[in-house]
């Protein structure tokens, strides 16, 4: 199977102006994703996957090491990458249409069918009948479905999603989380995911690739073999519990259990 | 009186806000006209000059708005001084826009060129710009090209402060989802930089509008014989006090009507923002 993203000794350290010195976020981590596999990244709050999923889009250069995509070396935000951002970033002077469309508006797609494919988007999660509403005017669930919509929309190969899900309630995140997996499977895009709640990691992933606390390194990759389709009784299955033991012990080892 | 009641509570804003101008101008008619020297000097039974104010020095209201009448719609003498000064005022508002704006979230934008201009910024705005006028009379006289860059220099300090700091505030999130999303510079500019940038700009505006009224009337010291300006300072001088309040009141009303006007421009660009505690 061919490898899509790659990355290669990534090293990174964020300069911090109150000690002079400089803050190690990442430290030396190498990993593979393959073309339409579903990998996770969990690890203690702080340990570096934002930066991480950063570094991959090309929105911050590593200090050291390569991206590669496709086995092409990243140097910016490209096409072929769409990141759900973990704090939802709408813009506050544009509707949830307008929002859903801006990448589009970016690339130069604009009218009906950037149009048709934004109404899609946002039919899917869940927020027909807001299109006109304001970002103020949308619960912190609603910005980030509106957030997860406006990479969607875009087609991505790869999608980096940041705790796209956090801010959902109980219902409404198993919701996303089958809607997700269903178009993983339809359009077979590489996903790269991260999460808090490990039961979530699981019940979507190919693997969940554990990180340490800062700096963050690739403690462990696990993969997980359970049959596809998932659906939610799997959550139950005692395969399942044993993965979130193992993974859950891998995390507490060090720096103790994952925030919120 | 229960209707009354409802009508006041319905206006209330406005009830109040007449009942306190009334009062105002009563209490100022009365200081013009002696009736509250009259009226104390029948209870004290001494003559209390000093709440008997001479024309010379205060004009009544009164007075005041019969010589309006007479300026704006008898001589007409002061749709000239209007007109002129109007003129200046539009052309020197339009060139502190159309140079402020720009320069300022350019220099905003770019760390260096902010860097550089920081210190100048900063003296510009500690420096009161009347001063300067002396110099730009030496400059270039006393004509309606010089007041047209005395009121354009008042005006382009806070529209240029104002964009600097707007173009410095942007929310670094949205920034990064631009880049993400492989906007353009110019597509940054048009759908990050200026809608956050707006609120700024806007106030900036309202700002520069009082001190271009402030323009009008200083730089209209010297010379000439047209102008709001020099209608009032030459009344002044001739203490001829109820021009002088035709004067400033024409100011007063055309500042708040330009107020007034980017005031509503204001609200229909913020229809996205949530709504204040006062507005809610
Ligand atoms: N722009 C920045 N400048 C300086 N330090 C930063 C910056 N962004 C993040 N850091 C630091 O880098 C480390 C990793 O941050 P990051 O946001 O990647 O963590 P995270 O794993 O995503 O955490 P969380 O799970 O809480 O979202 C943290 O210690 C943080 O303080
Ligand atoms: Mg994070």
């Amino acid at each position: 199977m061919t490898v899509k993203l790659e990355a290669r000794n990534i090293s990174l350290s964020y300069g911090d102006p109150a000690s002079g010195g400089n803050l190690l976020a990442l430290s030396d981590i190498n990993l593979q994703v393959r073309e339409g596999e579903f990998v996770s990244i969990v690890g203690p709050s702080g340990c570096g996957k934002t930066t991480f999923l950063s570094v991959v889009d090309g929105l911050i250069r590593a200090s050291a090491g390569q991206i590669l995509v496709d086995g092409h070396v990243v140097t910016k935000p490209g096409r072929d990458r769409a990141v759900v951002f973990q704090d939802a970033s709408l813009l506050p002077w544009r509707s949830v249409r307008r929002n859903v469309l801006y990448g589009l508006e970016c690339a130069g797609i604009t009218g009906r069918p950037a149009e048709e494919r934004a109404a899609h988007f946002i039919d899917m999660v869940g927020l027909r009948g807001f299109e006109e509403r304001y970002p103020y005017q949308l619960s912190g669930g609603m910005q980030q479905r509106v957030n997860l919509a406006r990479a969607l929309v875009m087609d991505p190969e790869l999608l980096l999603m940041d705790e796209p899900f956090a801010a959902l309630d109980a219902q409404t995140r198993e919701m996303m989380q089958e809607e997700l997996l269903q178009i993983w499977r339809a359009s077979g895009k590489t996903v790269l995911f991260i999460t808090h709640q490990i039961d979530e990691a699981i019940f979507l992933s190919d693997r969940v690739i554990v990180f340490s606390a800062r700096p963050g390194r690739v403690k462990e990759s696990v993969d997980i073999t359970l049959d596809r389709p998932r659906s939610l009784k799997l959550k139950r299955d005692p395969r399942f519990h044993a993965l979130e033991d193992r993974i859950w012990g891998l995390i507490q080892e060090d720096g103790g259990p994952p925030a919120r | 009186m229960t209707a009354l009641i409802r009508l006041y509570r319905g206006h209330e804003r406005l009830a109040l806000g007449l009942l306190s101008m009334s009062l105002f101008l009563i209490a100022w008619q009365g200081l013009a006209d002696g009736w509250w020297a009259d009226a104390l000097q029948r209870v004290s039974g001494q003559s209390v000059t000093l709440l008997r104010i001479k024309p010379i020095f205060l004009a009544s209201p009164w007075r005041i708005a019969t010589t309006a009448w007479q300026l704006y719609f008898v001589t007409g003498e002061m749709w000239r001084h209007l007109g002129l000064s109007a003129f200046e005022f539009s052309v020197a508002f339009v060139a502190a826009l159309v140079v402020g704006m720009p320069a300022g979230l350019i220099a905003g934008r770019n760390r260096l060129l902010s860097y550089a201009a920081d210190p100048l910024l900063t003296a510009l705005s500690a420096m009161p710009q009347v001063a300067l006028i002396p110099l730009v009379v030496l400059w270039m006289g006393t004509d309606v090209t010089a007041r047209i860059f005395i009121i354009a220099l008042l005006m382009l300090v806070p529209i240029l402060i104002n964009a600097h700091a707007a173009a410095r505030t942007i929310d670094p999130r949205l920034l990064k989802l631009a880049r993400s999303f492989g906007a353009s510079e110019r597509q940054v500019f048009r759908s990050i930089v200026l809608p956050s940038a707006t609120p700024y700009l806007l106030a900036g505006t309202r700002f520069a509008i009082g001190r271009g009224m402030i323009g009008i009337v200083v730089g209209e010291i010297y010379g000439s014989s047209t102008g709001v300006g020099v209608m009032i300072n030459q009344s002044g001088a001739q203490f001829q006090t109820a021009r002088v309040f035709v004067g400033v009141l024409t100011i007063v009303v055309a500042g708040m009507a330009l107020s007034e006007l980017v005031r509503r421009i204001e609200k229909r660009c913020h229809v996205w923002r949530q709504p204040s505690l006062e507005q809610a």
